[in-house]
């Protein structure tokens, strides 16, 4: 995973709450077998309207989603979160995310940062003014700047860490190694073992 | 006394039992929690990208004794004996049958007895037990939580650092005690208890929680219930659901392929035992619901928390406070075309499912069979009745519910996610308005353009009948016509 630092991109503004995984990227979708090429797949309901915010050419090329509260609800599909990498997005703001898509979130260097209602409509107001308009997104002093609007947000310590290291979990992990050996030397023998299959007496 | 031993005599409750039981290492400066999973279950959406990870680090697969997988989201309901016709959902089967045979992982496949929605295989087996903790690459996890389990919902690089490590770095979750007390009246189930709290607390109400169902309606329940209570925690935003073990959980584990035995039985249930939450644990949020005055509960527009008691109308957007949830409603109503004052008893539908990971085991068949045996389905009305899994639909057959149904006029399909989700064929046309028994009725769930009311398996057969959302209670008002 890359570091990640700042990004000054596009804001696009999608004046919706409770976007949720389903209408991120439809089921029809998730039949592939790859983890990249999904750009055409993001929202791809809603960009059969040509009205949708996607659609306006002001906005090609947006890297930061100002959306409404609850996004990303539902469904654990990772394929959101790789629709909207491979659409081109670094950073995601709501006031609330889905908790399973937030830490998909975290581990595919797209920054799902939490910011108030008030500031979401803020931020709107402003790149509706000027659409197209650039925003920057500091994760080090956790800040989104566009025009004269500096609003903060919020992500855990961890997973800010993570992204400015550009680390792995999995590698980050296996370093306690040992430890996870020594917590399996002492599970009771009741707990189920999937292997080998048993059938009914 | 040592610091660790006033720890465990601090009253817990019982999700941070099991929480502590499975603690690798403990996070420091706002690290997660390495958290130790039982029990892994795979399925063939999340799980490719996962697969390609492990074969590209070099990795294996830590725990295929701890890990399962089926096919069931893409698997079709008719002809399963022949190649799926849609090539991206045969590769993606294929890709999971190669998978498994490479990494040693147990698959059950199309045509094999086991096969059938994850959530409903998992207990089926006994694998699912009290004081686990189980993963899958799917948000309806939390249905395992009704045995008293820490069930959660995972993306795949979740499930790849699962197959890699059989743990997941976690952050303690809060606690929220949803306490239903009272008596469900006839016709009222454990969907309409989880419907009106997803109404009462909203989509993200659950976020950061894991939910504790608890009161006297909650014990009264089945296993069957609670899992259909425990399966939609994640429709109220929680990371899980749970219910404390007790004779009831034990009831349905004992002899299951995968249960304890003797010795090892009377050592399981001794910890299951001590695992209900002591009394003076305090939780961080409490929601009280009353179960007698509970009605038959159904949704109106397209998230699970826009629903209402079948009584009532189609609520009117213009009078809800908050900007945001009034657009939401706005939208919800256009695309589902329904009139602010609509009776919900008024609305017709074309399609009726009874299926999916919530209810679709053989409790839900038989309770819908009872209602339409001996009657006909509405006329320009399709049903689909599609059991959760091959040993599920078995089961039925030999009680005759699938000649009750058939009889009644509906379709008897095999085992999967069927019209749930919309990925195999099973799919609502532009349009189509549904009784659904599965989870979400998001915009297109069930097929672009599809249009879904979520109702319990009692609301679903009573509106077969009916050609209108209904319950039971209006079949005894229509009396002899019946």
């Amino acid at each position: 995973m890359e570091k990640f630092t700042t990004v000054t991109g596009i804001a696009l503004p999608l004046r919706r709450s409770n976007v949720d995984t389903d209408q991120i990227i439809p089921a029809a979708y998730l039949k592939r077998v790859t983890k990249t090429g999904f750009e055409d797949a993001l929202f791809a309901r809603w960009r059969a309207d040509p009205d949708f915010v996607l659609n306006d050419p002001a906005y090609t090329g947006a890297r930061v989603l100002v959306a409404g509260a609850d996004f990303g609800t539902g469904s654990s599909r990772e394929h959101a979160v790789w629709a909207l990498r491979d659409y081109g997005f670094d950073v995601v703001l709501s006031p609330r995310f889905g908790d399973i898509f937030r830490g998909n979130s975290g581990k595919q260097g797209l920054l799902a940062g939490q910011i108030s209602e008030a500031d979401a409509q803020r931020l709107w107001d402003v790149i509706e003014v000027c659409p197209g308009i650039e925003l920057t997104v500091d994760l080090v002093s956790r800040t989104a700047r566009v025009g004269a609007l500096t609003v903060t947000f919020e992500i855990d310590d961890y997973t800010r860490w993570r992204l400015l290291e550009g680390l792995d979990d999995i590698g980050l992990t296996l370093r306690d190694e040992a430890r996870i050996a020594e917590f399996e030397s002492h599970r009771e023998p009741w707990r189920p073992r999937t292997l080998p299959a048993r059938q009914v007496s | 006394m040592t610091d660790a031993s006033l720890l465990e005599e601090r009253p817990r409750t019982l999700a941070e039992k099991v929480w502590d039981k499975h603690l690798v290492s403990k996070g420091e400066n706002g690290t997660p929690d390495l958290i130790y999973i039982d029990l892994h279950l795979v399925h063939e959406v999340t799980s490719p990208q996962a697969f390609d990870g492990l074969r590209v680090a070099g990795r294996p697969v830590r725990r295929p004794d701890l890990t399962i997988a089926t096919e069931d989201h893409n698997t079709p309901t008719l002809a399963i004996d022949k190649p799926i016709a849609d090539l991206t959902s045969r590769t993606q089967i294929e890709t999971l049958r190669r998978n498994c045979e490479e990494f040693g992982i147990r698959l059950h496949s199309l045509g094999d007895i086991e096969q059938g929605i994850v959530h409903v295989v998992g207990p089926q087996l006994g694998l699912t037990q009290p004081g686990i903790t189980v993963v899958c690459g799917d948000s309806h996890t939390s249905t395992h939580g009704a045995f008293g389990a820490m069930a959660i919902g995972i993306g795949t690089s979740e499930v790849e650092h699962v197959m890699a490590t059989q743990t997941l770095p976690l952050k303690p979750f809060k606690t929220m005690a949803i306490t239903v007390d009272g008596t469900l009246r006839p016709g009222v189930t454990a969907k309409d208890i989880i419907l009106a709290v997803i109404a009462k607390i909203g989509t993200g109400g659950g976020q950061g929680y894991v939910l504790e169902y608890r009161g006297s309606a909650i014990r009264a329940l089945s296993m069957e219930g609670r899992m259909t209570i425990c399966n939609m925690s994640i429709e109220a935003g929680a990371r899980a659901g749970m219910v404390a073990p007790d004779a009831i959980t034990y009831d349905y584990l004992k002899g299951r392929a995968h249960a304890p035995e003797g010795q090892d039985w009377l050592d399981a249930v001794a910890y299951w035992d001590t695992l209900a939450t002591d009394g003076g644990a305090v939780f961080d949020a409490e929601v009280f619901l009353d179960a007698d005055t509970l009605e038959p509960f159904v949704t109106w527009g397209t998230n699970p928390g826009q629903g209402v008691s079948l009584s009532e109308a189609v609520p009117d957007p213009s009078v809800i406070v908050d900007a945001n949830e009034r657009s939401a409603a706005e939208r919800a109503l256009e695309y589902m075309d329904l009139a602010a004052g609509t009776p919900m008893k008024d609305i017709r539908v074309d399609t009726v499912f009874l299926g999916s990971c919530t209810n679709s085991r053989v409790e839900d068949l038989r309770a819908a069979a009872k209602i339409i045996q001996g009657r006909t389905l509405a006329p320009g009305v399709r049903m689909l009745v599609v059991p959760g899994s091959a040993r599920v639909r078995i089961e039925a057959e030999a009680e005759g519910l699938d000649k009750i149904f058939t009889d009644f006029g509906a379709e008897w399909r095999f085992a999967g996610c069927s019209m749930c989700l919309g990925m195999n064929p099973d799919q609502l046309a532009p349009g189509e308005r549904c009784a659904s028994t599965s989870n979400r009725n998001f915009e297109g769930r069930q097929g672009k353009g599809g249009r879904t009311h979520l109702v319990s398996p009692l609301v679903a057969a009573a509106t077969a009948i009916r050609g209108t959302l209904s319950s039971p209670w209006d079949l005894v008002q229509d009396g002899v016509t019946q």
